[in-house]
């Protein structure tokens, strides 16, 4: 079993249930103090954004997100490069698109990873189907590889998926892009049908913007995954301060 | 007796060309791929299938399109020219072929709206188009410097009940368009098919789009044969995703003919790219040192694609078809020259071709030699752009 996943269901079995928040690497140039904020305020691991010219799972605040990065000169070696300078108290999970790493090279990408402290890795367009290299050189390096499942998966497909995701499973809530709330969600349905088939923990994100709904959806689930909400407010320029506020709000609201 | 390879029959299972094509699409669509894929799978197979789309295109869409030898450019270069006149067909390119084929899939699905994704606008008339023949609700995704390009198209679509949406993100053309019609794909898919207009995405929509266009080929093939022609020496289309060059291709793939396939030098995918995903789909794509996908540049919208389709990536890799670039410049001098010559204003996509074929023959075309130019789409919609860029130039 992947560090990561041991990690994760060590909290879980504490009774704790995991707050996962979303950073875009390079957003801001005080990024990696977010980062540290948010572990200050409470959260359990992070998603370590790397910024792609095309996110076509993301809506507008992470697709902003990912201009202001790349305008800013990010690249997956800078990321790596200003991780390597310091030492997170929790879990580091990358997530971007298949062909950063593609290009980076499958092995070189994984290695790099490991090197800085990443521990999981979420590429939303590596199909399942297509993943089987990328996760061969993620074994090497202790990388856990997180799948996503959605309301429109399957019932073999939820078997195969939660078979194969390390660390967690993650849960879309809705059939919608990142940052989109509009309606209730099929949280609940959607990890049912995950536990049906697996033990693996399991968090739900897409669309999660409020404690309320963290609480919600922590009801239901092993941790929630917040992204937009969080992101949107620092490119609108919350200081580390404000966004460990933010975190230790959706923390008190999943605590109770 | 050497084995010969067979070219552009089924990909493999998982939908891939050799080291390309395949589907890198998020969890939420995939459903929706292998829905697709089996319906496709399905109506292809069903004869019934097969003649009704046959006669839509018949009755509707204006097939089959003629062949055009064009006598006085022929004579101008030394070169047999033979014009397959997708220009001819409804909405003014080959685009109706595609769509007629997937709104009649997506009736068959039980869905009830389509979305889509344009650039010039060719291929969003066309859905728009279709969708109004079949009762189908339609929205189309436009970069919004192409819905500004392509004014008089953003107008059609409203004319034929589409929606237009102008898409503000990236680099608001074509390739924006396509990530914004996948994550409105994503909140729909329950009763919305995404009709995509070229042979590029997931799998199955490269081989699905190339099968519906492969009509152009197999037309020409069995008309050039009619007319004592034959196979011809070479097979000239232009390339953007490159659903007309897959079309044109597939009646020759099997045959002794050269195939060229014609990029704009601003966006050579096969030429200037590296491999790469994209789009649900891997292929050759022009991207920077680190994966970022990089925008093409091309006086014609409809080219402006950093990537291509997975299956030409692999005839390129194979050596079965070769794909060369033309610059602007080059384009609107062939223009001009085949409206000239040839009484035919060809689309600003489609003087792609015909500028290789003018810039080579009597060199990499021997004289003589007899070309297959797939005239993709008329220039209808480029004549105000055309006229501002002459009018700069005088």
């Amino acid at each position: 079993m992947k560090s990561l996943e041991v990690t994760l269901r060590d909290l879980r079995e504490q009774g704790r249930k995991a707050l996962v928040p979303y950073f875009m690497a390079g957003a801001t140039p005080d990024w990696t103090r977010h980062v540290e904020a948010a572990l200050v305020g409470g959260a359990d691991a992070v998603e370590i954004g790397i910024p792609f010219s095309d996110p076509m799972m993301d809506g507008v605040v992470i697709q902003e997100a990912a201009l202001r990065a790349l305008e800013a000169g990010t690249t997956l070696e800078t990321i790596c490069a200003q991780l390597s300078q310091q030492r997170f108290s929790a879990p580091l999970i990358a997530m971007t698109y298949y062909n950063i790493f593609l290009h980076f090279g499958l092995e070189r990408s994984a290695g790099r990873l490991a090197e800085c402290g990443v521990q999981g890795a979420i590429v939303p367009d590596l199909t399942l189907e297509e993943s089987e290299e990328w996760r061969r050189y993620c074994d090497l390096h202790d990388i856990a590889t997180i799948f996503l499942v959605a309301p429109s998966t399957t019932p073999e497909r939820f078997a195969r998926l939660a078979a194969a995701t390390q660390g967690f499973c993650y849960a879309s809530a809705r059939m919608a892009v990142t940052g989109k709330a509009q309606g209730g969600g099929d949280a609940a349905r959607v990890v049912e049908a995950v536990r049906a088939t697996s033990d693996v923990p399991t968090y739900v994100g897409i669309g999660i913007t409020t404690p309320d709904q963290a609480r919600e959806a922590a009801l239901d689930s092993d941790g929630v995954i917040i992204g937009s909400a969080l992101v949107q407010t620092i490119l609108e320029g919350a200081s580390p301060e404000q966004t460990e506020q933010f975190i230790r709000s959706f923390r008190r609201a999943i605590d109770e | 007796m050497s084995q010969h390879r067979l070219y552009m029959g089924a990909p493999s299972p998982s939908g891939h060309f050799g080291d390309f094509g395949g589907r890198f699409v998020p969890e939420a669509l995939m459903p929706a791929c292998l829905e697709l894929e089996v319906a496709f799978v399905d109506a292809w197979s069903d004869p019934e299938f097969v003649q009704e789309y046959r006669s839509v295109l018949h009755d509707f869409g204006g097939r089959p399109t003629p062949i055009t030898y064009l006598a006085r450019l022929s004579e101008r270069i030394g070169v047999e020219v033979f014009a397959k006149r997708e220009d001819l067909a409804h909405t003014g390119s080959h685009k109706i072929n595609n769509v007629i084929g997937q709104t009649l899939l997506t009736r068959r699905m039980g869905k009830h709206r389509v979305i889509a994704e344009t650039g010039a606008g060719q291929h969003g008339v066309a859905t728009a188009t279709a969708a109004a023949r079949l009762g189908l609700e339609c929205t189309v995704y436009m970069g919004e410097l192409d819905t500004q390009r392509q004014a008089l198209n953003v107008f059609r679509m409203e004319l034929l009940g589409s929606k237009v949406v102008p898409v503000t993100s990236g680099s608001r053309t074509l390739k924006d368009a396509v990530n914004e019609a996948m994550r409105e794909w994503v909140t729909c898919v329950e009763d919305t098919h995404y009709c995509l207009g070229s042979v590029m995405g997931p799998h199955p929509f490269p081989w699905m789009v190339r099968e519906f266009q492969s009509i152009i080929g197999h037309e020409a093939s069995e008309q050039l044969s009619e007319r004592g022609v034959g196979v011809p020496d070479l097979v000239v289309a232009c390339v953007g995703g490159g659903s007309n060059a897959a079309g044109v291709f597939a009646g020759f793939a099997n045959t002794s003919a050269r195939l060229v396939g014609v990029e704009a030098a601003g966006g050579a995918a096969v030429s200037n790219g590296s491999p790469g995903v994209l789009h649900g789909m891997k292929s050759m794509l022009i991207q920077d040192e680190h994966g970022q996908i990089e925008e093409a540049h091309s006086i014609s919208a409809g080219l402006d694609y950093p990537g291509i389709g997975p299956e030409h990536s692999y005839l390129a890799a194979e050596g079965r078809a070769q794909y060369v670039g033309i610059g602007d410049e080059d384009v609107l001098d062939a223009l001009q020259l085949l409206s000239q010559l040839e009484g035919i204003i060809p689309a600003l996509e489609s003087a792609h071709a015909v500028a290789w074929i003018v810039q080579e023959a009597g060199r990499d075309i021997p004289r003589g030699s007899t070309v297959l130019l797939n005239l993709s789409g008329r220039g209808d919609k480029d004549v105000a752009q055309v006229r501002e860029i002459l009018r700069g130039r005088s």
